[in-house]
């Protein structure tokens, strides 16, 4: 089965001051799938997105987005960062922080309306929080900021979703909510791709994996890929696991 | 004292000169100050004021410059070199902001105090007036230093207006805002520099010792009274405004206090009322909410107790003695009244029961619990 490629990594390779944090990645990551990036603390998950996204300047390589590079795409990628990487009691409402989802369509200075509204409302209906509109969002619970983070990025209707460790510290009812629209999101054609740490998961909730330690390990699909070699030389321990099959 | 103010107010024209100024001055300040705050860039704003004192110092001493303009443009071109120093000491090196702050802080400072001595030493140095920069002199406030200062402030306005989307957007995840395609570092630099400017304008009034609680201050203040940025924004101003107003009053009917503390000293006054009295973030409110519902819990567990009392009880509002509930610790006389005032039970001398609705709320607390 041929299949299109939405992101290609070439070389990429990332460091802070001496300290290489991402070493010559190459990645290929197919249209439609569902795709977690799994490796252990300082693996530089967060930092291949955020370079990905040109959050982060890279030492060296490049990003294209269905063939063309990363900067003439933006249109076509959303974010979800961590949930801790924001100061909550920033003074403003669940809807408001919604509609900056639509900045990015509107460009500079232009305000955003009725019309912007409107998305705004239904992507907090899509997760389940639109009785929460107006709520200010230090008032809101971890994982109804992390849902409201969701509906942020769904509002941009974008092709490829970059997720920042969607499900950390939310509870089971939250965790089970984003996965569905994370599912829905794939079945309507779009790529997600998630850092995620909670290996017990992997199986169940994703088709893709890449197996992240400074250097790329392995990636493909999860049915192939997903076993105790690929962990052991990803997490660098003998992980006997029960996970796969 | 307050009419002869007034009177003074409608008459003077230098006062009014200087009230004007140090209004639109506070109203600058409060509404940037907003910025600063949200930023995590409290500290920046006191860094630049203290390290803008040495640009006035070498504009004078090497151009011999006397004019305040001149002299405020000097502070300027400091004040953004000190914050190129602070912006690299960060990124170059392993140092904390905090900490490239302090350094330059200091240094900077140090060398304005430096040359400031030095200044005084040279021939007909009384002439300077350069000290009126540490600690600002209102009274020497022209019509075109209040000119220059209102339409900074209505620039400020305008480009705050303008970018309110960009700002307000970089201010809560910045990151997030690069993905949009915004370019971040521009509006990160549009902010600072009016954060700049602002602080210099207001050099010759309050001083750079003081001016970062004219920044911060009314914003801190603001905070506490709204969940919204816009209102906040819009009433760190109004209370920059007022500071300086009522600042200048103070100063000019209480034998000609220095203008610049005592302003600075009425914005944080309304800091304080605002951590003490504001509903929605005050202590006094959480203080009193929390008494309540310390309260009300201590009240609903005597009444669990009572309820597992008449529970075993076919007829629940049979009467029991109070001596029943000697064995329970958390009720009181008082606690007993409270609970009657609220008709969840009826007290007759010595003895009490619970009533209809006092059963019910008893019962459905407890399958709440369980």
């Amino acid at each position: 089965m041929e299949q299109k490629i939405a992101i290609s990594i070439d070389d990429l390779t990332v460091a802070y001051n001496y300290k290489p944090v991402l070493w010559d990645i190459d990645l290929q990551i197919p249209e439609g799938v569902l795709m977690a990036i799994v490796g252990p603390n300082g693996a530089g998950k967060s930092t291949l997105l955020k370079s990905v996204l040109d959050i982060i300047k890279p030492l060296a390589g490049s990003v294209t987005v269905y063939g063309k590079p990363y900067k003439k795409q933006r249109h076509l990628v959303a974010y979800v960062p961590q949930k801790g990487s924001v100061d909550w009691d920033f003074p403003t409402t669940a809807l408001d922080v919604v509609m900056m989802g639509t900045y990015g369509a509107l460009g500079w200075i232009k305000r955003p309306g009725q019309a912007q509204k409107k998305q705004a409302l239904e992507a907090l209906e899509k997760v389940g929080m639109l009785p929460f509109q107006n709520r200010q969002i230090s008032q809101l619970s971890g994982g109804q900021q992390q849902r409201i983070f969701l509906a942020r990025a769904l509002v941009q209707n974008a092709a490829i979703y970059f997720m920042d460790e969607p499900f950390q510290g939310v509870d089971a009812t939250t965790e089970k909510a984003i996965i569905q629209i994370l599912k829905e999101l794939r079945k309507a054609g779009k790529t997600v791709i998630v850092v995620h740490h909670d290996l017990q998961t992997v199986p169940e909730y994703f088709d893709w994996v890449t197996f992240l330690n400074v250097k790329k390990i392995a990636t493909g699909p999860v049915a192939q890929i997903f076993n105790d070699d690929n962990l052991t030389k990803t997490y660098g321990i003998n992980y006997k696991t029960s996970i796969v099959e | 004292m307050m009419t002869q103010y007034l009177d003074l107010l409608m008459t003077d024209y230098t006062l009014q000169i200087i009230t004007l100024g140090t209004a639109v001055l506070g109203a600058l300040c409060g509404m940037l100050g907003s910025f600063a705050v949200l930023r995590k860039q409290s500290l920046l704003g006191d860094a630049i004021s203290h390290a803008s004192l040495p640009g006035i110092a070498i504009v004078f001493l090497v151009l011999g410059v006397k004019d305040n303009n001149g002299l405020l443009l000097g502070a300027l071109l400091s004040g953004l070199v000190s914050a190129v120093f602070i912006k690299g000491i960060i990124s170059k090196t392993h140092l904390k902001s905090d900490t490239a702050l302090g350094i330059v802080l200091s240094t900077f400072f140090g060398f304005g105090m430096l040359l400031l001595t030095y200044i005084q030493k040279l021939p007909n140095a009384n002439q300077s007036g350069l000290e009126k920069y540490l600690f600002g002199q209102a009274a020497t406030l022209l019509a075109s230093d209040v000119w220059l200062m209102s339409s900074i402030a209505g620039i400020a306005l305008l480009i705050v207006l303008l970018f309110w989307k960009e700002f307000k957007i970089v201010l809560f995840d910045a990151d997030y805002t690069t993905t949009l395609g915004f370019h971040v570092k521009f509006i990160d630099t549009l902010m600072t520099s009016f954060i700049v400017i602002a602080i210099v304008m207001g050099l010759q009034t309050v001083g750079v010792v003081l001016m970062s609680a004219m920044l911060l201050a009314p914003a801190a203040a603001a905070r506490q009274w709204t969940n919204s940025l816009s209102i906040m924004v819009f009433l760190a101003g109004i209370f920059g405004a007022v500071s300086g107003i009522l600042g200048t009053a103070i100063s000019a009917s209480a034998n000609n206090l220095s203008t610049g503390p005592v302003i600075v000293l009425v914005a944080t006054f309304f800091v304080m009322i605002s951590f003490v009295f504001s509903p929605i973030r005050g202590l006094l409110f959480k203080q009193i909410k929390l008494w309540k519902n310390r309260n009300d819990l201590k009240l609903m567990k005597t009444l669990m107790f009572m309820y597992n009392i008449v529970e075993d009880h076919d007829n629940i509002s049979h009467p029991h003695k109070i001596q029943l509930l000697n064995n329970f610790q958390g009720y009181t006389k008082k606690s007993l009244k409270s609970l009657q005032a609220e008709e969840l039970i009826l007290l007759e001398k010595d003895s009490w029961s619970l009533t209809e609705k006092g059963f019910q709320v008893a019962k459905n607390l407890y399958t709440q619990q369980s």
